[in-house]
């Protein structure tokens, strides 16, 4: 038993999400940051999609009813969870999450994973539409599941090192002027702080457009970056909707969008 | 056809037979998700190694050979728009509900939001714009039009269609075996209540 005593800044359960239902108008959802989460469970001796808590900023404490055992990835944050170690707290311990350090997204896996109810076949909280549990309050009370036959992990992980996201160029490539991807490529973006899993809002020079008028909505996918008119791209989360009229300029490799997921509100990055 | 890169990992195809393209997709190798809407399909590999060549010779599997069912939703026809939708139809309100009711429609696509299905086959003089200004809340059931679609809201949420009655169909329940009452493809008619 897991009892929540403050979720910090936002806290939701996550597993890998629930693909394949983007044709209902479901969105994937899941961990921004899946890779994160997969280490995280992997240093518990989890099944790498089992459940475990999405915290932004830090921020998190809790207290265990039963000896349990705990890893911390994603953000570096203060506080008593080494990042990238498991760690074992006996029966009634109280553990506080401090504030993440570097990165945005820090996540804490329980040795036995989440259990709960995973409609769709996940039990992650959609933000967008509301499938899936409400995000974390103080006062819940959460339940890991069985003992998985995975062995606890040691071995400290080595982070990956920050570095600019791979873009392939998107669908709409034509609607923009000749040298928008090349300037997508050499300008520095900023986070606007109006970022959040629906999409990351970048500030930047304008990427101009040469066809006027509206796109008939289109399937989109986490990764594309959306130019509205006024030029400035959004990145598209995990609870992005699952349509969209703004023409994508370029996607990010699926392998580098769990970087975006550590972004803060003002930092820069760059697109290669 | 036209097959256009989107990402490291899926293609968009554009085809005047999204459903149709969608159905030969799911059966090519390696292929995790196909998403119809109304004029293209974005299709998902779960590898980066994925043949582009491949989904442009694709066959659309015809509609005869799609198990897609039916459905049928109750309608009260009292909306808030209802009389904005006679005046611009020039016609008189049961005149709308006449048409709308009488109408034979298709799914094209879900989106928006879970279950939120597009109607397909709208009589003309009722494809009529979105509101010049959304509502803040629309709420669950609301039978609304917007350009050549028609449909009803699965759940409270925004929204610019011209609303003309309401629905008490589930048409989104995470607890039934398939959770969207509408799918890609079925057909649809509204019976006036």
């Amino acid at each position: 038993m897991i009892e929540v005593i403050s979720p910090g800044p936002s806290a939701t359960v996550q597993d890998l999400g629930r693909p394949g239902f983007a044709h209902l108008g479901v969105s994937r959802s899941g961990a921004f940051d899946r890779s994160a989460l997969r280490l995280a469970n992997r240093l518990v001796g989890n099944d790498e999609g089992a459940a475990g808590l999405e915290i932004l900023g830090g921020g998190l404490v809790f207290r265990l009813g039963d000896a349990t055992t705990v890893a911390l990835t994603g953000a570096r944050c203060a506080g008593e969870l080494d990042w990238g170690q498991a760690r074992t707290f006996p029966a009634g311990a109280r553990v506080a999450v401090g504030p993440a350090v570097s990165g945005l997204r820090a996540y804490v896996a329980f040795r036995g994973g989440l259990a709960g109810p995973a409609p769709l076949g996940s039990r992650s909280t959609d933000s967008l539409s509301g499938v899936g549990p409400a995000p974390v309050r103080a006062g819940d009370v959460l339940w890991s599941g069985p003992t998985p036959t995975g062995e606890v992990d040691g071995a400290q992980a080595v982070a990956p090192p920050g570095r600019p996201l791979g873009v392939t160029p998107g669908p709409r490539l034509d609607w923009f002027e000749p040298d928008a991807f090349t300037q997508l490529r050499r300008s520095k973006w900023v986070v606007r702080p109006e970022s959040d899993r629906i999409g990351i809002r970048l500030d930047g020079p304008a990427l101009g457009r040469i066809r006027p008028g509206e796109l008939p909505s289109e399937p989109t996918l986490p990764g594309a970056l959306q130019v509205p008119p006024d030029g400035r791209p959004i990145l598209l989360g995990p609870d992005a909707p699952v349509t969209g009229g703004y023409p994508v300029i370029a996607v990010v490799d699926e392998a580098d969008l769990d970087l975006a997921a550590q972004l803060r509100p003002g930092e820069t990055l760059r697109f290669r | 056809m036209i097959v256009k890169p989107y990402g490291d990992r899926a293609a968009l195809i554009e085809t005047a037979d999204p459903l149709g393209v969608r159905q030969a997709a799911l059966a090519l190798p390696g292929v995790v998700e196909a998403v119809p809407v109304a004029q293209t399909v974005l299709v998902r590999f779960d590898t980066d190694r994925h043949d582009l060549d491949a989904l442009a010779q694709l066959t659309p599997v015809p509609p005869a050979e799609q198990s897609v069912g039916a459905a049928e939703l109750p309608v009260v026809y009292d909306g808030p728009d209802l009389e904005l939708v006679a005046a611009d139809a020039g016609c008189s309100v049961e005149e709308v509900i006449r048409q709308h009711s009488g109408g034979r429609y298709t799914v094209a696509f879900c989106g928006f939001s879970p279950g939120f299905a597009y109607l397909r086959g709208l009589p003309e003089r009722l494809q009529q714009p979105r509101l010049a200004s959304p509502r803040t809340s629309v709420p669950a059931g609301a039978v609304g039009i917007a350009g050549e679609f028609t449909g009803a809201y699965p759940r409270a949420s925004p929204g610019g269609w011209r609303l003309i009655g309401r629905t008490a169909a589930d048409l989104w329940d995470l607890d039934r075996r398939s959770p969207a009452l509408l799918t890609p493809g079925m057909s649809v008619r509204f019976i006036a209540t």
